[in-house]
């Protein structure tokens, strides 16, 4: 240990005359852009929270000298907006809901806000493109089979009440039993019926087994609601069983699992969410998806 | 005596730990309270079979046996970190690699946190537990303090990871980003850290040598600044003794302003000023030189921790915290930037007149590109934590790309130059069994991160764009799974990246074991002697 500063090689800058474990260390001055640049950025810092609200005192902060607000700017961008959409939005809520093609500007406008709507609300059941999701209950609005109904008003009055949930006492509802845990059907004849499901459907099938399901198809009443060729009732949301659109599954062991426990899926209230605009707007989206009626 | 009361101690505690899984309210905790019952099983069982042997007196040498413990975990837990990394890099890519039988331990959600802290606390806190006891006990020619406390430190610490590894894919967690960890593995946290402060100090306080050493003022810095973080973030109250869960001591902006003040520091503390310690002492040692200035690592080093503190509120920009705490964030952190950099030119300019070893020595080249890499994150940082700026950056794929260049770029890239340089020494070998794979291990290393970085910034900005594009209404366009879409190519280019990382760190792995398995040793004497 040597206190005495020593010249270094190459750049004859003294070291400052520690060592620990073999190393040393120059005494080299700070860079000058280093302490012009840190500088900068302390005055910059200063002028700041002058500018900006940034120093907390007893009851508040300072406010800063530009009074910037990002709350107020969020107010305030949403604000302008709402604003230069309030006509229109006004204008399509006055609007029979059939007439809406025919005005081009309220159309393109219907088509914007409801794809905004759908993207932000709907989209995480039935998927961004509206395709549903086949086998998990989630109903594809693209094509032409409706369970309640693809005019303009029956989407609109599913999307503002809902399906099968317990805050809208509108709520479009009907449940179909589970045949197979209530007791009404045993094993045997739960797969008849299912046999008998195929056969509407157009399905491969065993058509004596299907025979004895269809008996069952009218005594256990399931023809009350998916009528007896299986077409289904758009009144009582029940499906047709004769297309190859399945909401969760056209296998054997899908409609065999349907008969024994039954489904239910639910869908919001959306008029508890959205408003009525909104809610007109989306319909129209649907609705022009392909598949409207 | 001791040695009584160390099987006395461990026999309550395999006990207690019995009764506790008997009690357990949950899964995760029935497992690590079996796993803290064998932990106390063998120890005392080792206690056992070596109590009353006469203990050598080693004064006079260093504590090297748990700084080579130290080196083995380091690599070990590097592998299982980078592998999860690429699982779950590869299970974004491809969600059908969230596998049915994998639902409720190996899907994303439970993998992720265990990548975090694998890299971070089980590869990065070896890394640094290494690295504190091998330069402390050389900078202060002295053996490290407090006996065999070094070995609880380590065994401490393994154990801290086992438990807090087993719980996340059990699903013990606090839910607090980085903080994972539940309420007794956080005690048993507390206790081994304490223990580390102890470890280190006491070896400082019995250095022989009259003036502190720059690398031990930012160990230092990070040893005690994280238990302060940790304490205050992991405030809160167990829902039962028995059981894995707990109640956050904070609600609302409140709990997310102290998660964000521990989030940011744990950068700060554990991943920089802790790593520029190891890069104080490392890098003149591989280069050979001085270093660059004193007075800069003073200034640099004092800016550095104060700055760093106050950062934390900007990665909370634009939410329900108040705007003059966002605003505070973004300064301190713009004006962090310098002194950041303070690190790296004090590192790059200790190369000054040995440039040219660059060409010859890849451990250097290693140790340049990690430099390189901590001043280009050390510059995103404050430019990404400018409000308009993170008003795009933030939520996006960019924060990870910033993250991983810091990571695997400075943290990833100095422990493999430490670990190169400590190998050979600590295990008495001429040379590395290799310097043609160290080479390899640097390319691999370097392409994968760049591979990494660079998708991330195009996913994260095209991200970030996507999600503000409004139409002539001002409605949103994109809906939140058409970024996932778009963004699938950057995701298999990440995992590329990080394929090409973990195969450098398997190259690395190799090139070690032969080195301690093939190479001939070399005579030396391991004294703690002052240096002059």
């Amino acid at each position: 240990m040597c206190a005495k500063p020593v010249k270094k090689e190459p750049r004859q800058v003294e070291t400052t005359g520690h060592q620990w474990d073999g190393i040393e260390e120059l005494n080299n001055p700070l860079p000058r852009w280093w302490v012009w640049v840190f500088y900068a950025t302390i005055v910059w810092g200063i002028g700041y929270t002058v500018a900006y609200p940034a120093w907390p005192l007893l009851t508040e902060a300072t406010p800063g000298l530009l009074g910037a607000s990002t709350r107020a700017d969020v107010a305030a961008e949403i604000a302008a907006v709402d604003a230069a959409n309030a006509d229109i939005k006004a204008k399509l809520v006055a609007t029979d809901l059939n007439a809406i093609q025919a005005d081009a500007d309220l159309a393109a406008f219907a088509e914007r806000a409801g794809a905004a709507v759908f993207r932000t609300n709907c989209a995480t059941c039935h998927g961004s493109g509206a395709a549903g999701f086949e086998g998990k209950g989630y109903p594809n609005l693209l094509d032409d089979d409706w369970l309640w109904g693809g005019t303009m008003e029956d989407i609109h009055l599913t999307i503002t009440h809902g399906i099968r949930n317990t805050t809208d006492p509108d709520a479009r509802y009907s449940q179909m039993p589970a045949f197979g845990t209530d007791g009404t059907l045993d094993e045997v004849q739960v797969a008849q019926v299912a046999e008998h499901v195929l056969a509407l459907s157009g399905q491969e099938h065993d058509a004596t087994v299907a025979a004895a399901g269809a008996t069952l198809f009218v005594d256990t009443g399931c023809n009350g609601c998916h009528m007896d060729d299986g077409t289904g009732d758009r009144m009582l949301g029940a499906p047709n069983l004769t297309d190859a659109i399945w909401l969760y599954g056209g296998s054997r062991e899908a409609i065999i699992q349907t008969v024994t426990f039954a489904r239910f899926g639910v869908m919001p209230d959306w008029s508890k969410r959205l408003t009525e605009d909104e809610i007109r707007a989306v319909a129209f989206y649907v609705h022009g998806r392909g598949g409207g009626e | 005596m001791l040695d009584y009361l160390k099987l006395a101690g461990l026999g309550i505690v395999a006990v207690l730990a019995a009764i506790a899984a008997n009690y357990a309210r949950d899964l995760a905790y029935q497992v690590n309270a079996l796993t803290v019952m064998l932990a106390a099983g063998i120890v005392f069982l080792w206690v056992l079979r070596t109590a009353g042997d006469a203990r050598p007196n080693l004064q006079h040498e260093y504590f090297d046996d748990v700084v080579r413990a130290g080196a083995i975990a380091t690599a070990f837990w590097g592998i299982v970190g980078f592998l999860v990394g690429v699982v779950i890099a590869s299970q974004l890519a491809f969600p059908q690699l969230n596998f049915e039988f994998l639902q409720g331990f190996g899907n994303f959600g439970r993998l992720r946190p265990l990548h975090t802290s694998a890299v971070i606390f089980a590869f990065g806190g070896n890394a640094l537990i290494m690295s504190s006891f091998y330069i402390v006990q050389r900078t202060s020619a002295a053996r490290l303090f407090g006996g065999s406390l070094g070995w609880f430190v380590f065994w401490g610490w393994q154990l801290v990871i086992v438990l807090a590894a087993t719980g996340y894919v059990l699903g013990a967690t606090q839910g607090k980003e980085y903080a994972e960890p539940v309420w007794y593995v956080d005690i048993l946290i507390t206790a081994v850290w304490v223990a580390f402060l102890i470890a280190f100090m006491g070896t400082l306080f019995k250095r022989k040598e009259p003036h502190i050493y720059v690398a031990n003022w930012f160990l230092l810095s990070m040893i005690l600044t994280v238990a302060m973080l940790h304490l205050v973030n992991n405030a809160a109250i167990p829902v039962s003794i028995f059981g894995s869960a707990q109640v956050q001591l904070y609600s609302g902006v409140q709990d997310a302003m102290v998660q964000w003040w521990y989030g940011h520091n744990a950068v700060g503390f554990f991943l920089t000023a802790g790593f520029l310690g190891m890069m104080y002492y490392f890098v003149p040692k591989q280069v050979d030189r001085p270093i660059f200035s004193y007075k800069l690592s003073i200034i640099h080093f004092w800016a550095l921790i104060f700055l760093y503190i106050w950062a934390g509120p900007h990665h909370l920009h634009y939410t329900a915290l108040p705007d003059w705490a966002s605003t505070l964030g973004m300064v301190f952190s713009v004006i962090l930037w310098m002194p950041s950099w303070g690190g790296m030119i004090n590192g790059l300019m200790t190369l000054s007149g040995a440039w040219d070893k660059l060409r010859t020595d890849p451990i250097i080249r290693m140790m340049v590109v990690s430099i390189g890499f901590y001043g280009m994150s050390t510059f995103e940082g404050p430019m990404m934590s400018i409000k308009a700026v993170n008003s795009l950056s933030h939520y996006t794929d960019w924060t990870i790309g910033h993250v991983h260049s810091g990571a695997l770029g400075w943290n990833g890239m100095i422990t493999f130059g430490v670990l190169y340089y400590l190998v050979p020494r600590l295990w008495n070998r001429e040379r590395l069994y290799s310097l043609t794979l160290v080479s390899w291990h640097f390319w691999l290393a370097t392409i994968g991160i760049v591979l990494y970085a660079s998708s991330m910034w195009v996913t994260g900005i095209m991200e970030g764009l996507m999600w503000r594009e409004v139409d002539a209404n001002g409605y949103l366009v994109n809906a939140f799974a058409d970024t996932v879409a778009a963004k699938f190519p950057m995701y298999v280019v990440r995992a590329l990246g990080g394929g090409l990382f973990l195969t450098g760190a398997l190259i690395m792995c190799w090139n070690l074991w032969m080195t301690v398995r093939a190479q001939p040793a070399r005579a030396t004497q391991h004294a703690a002697v002052p240096a002059e």
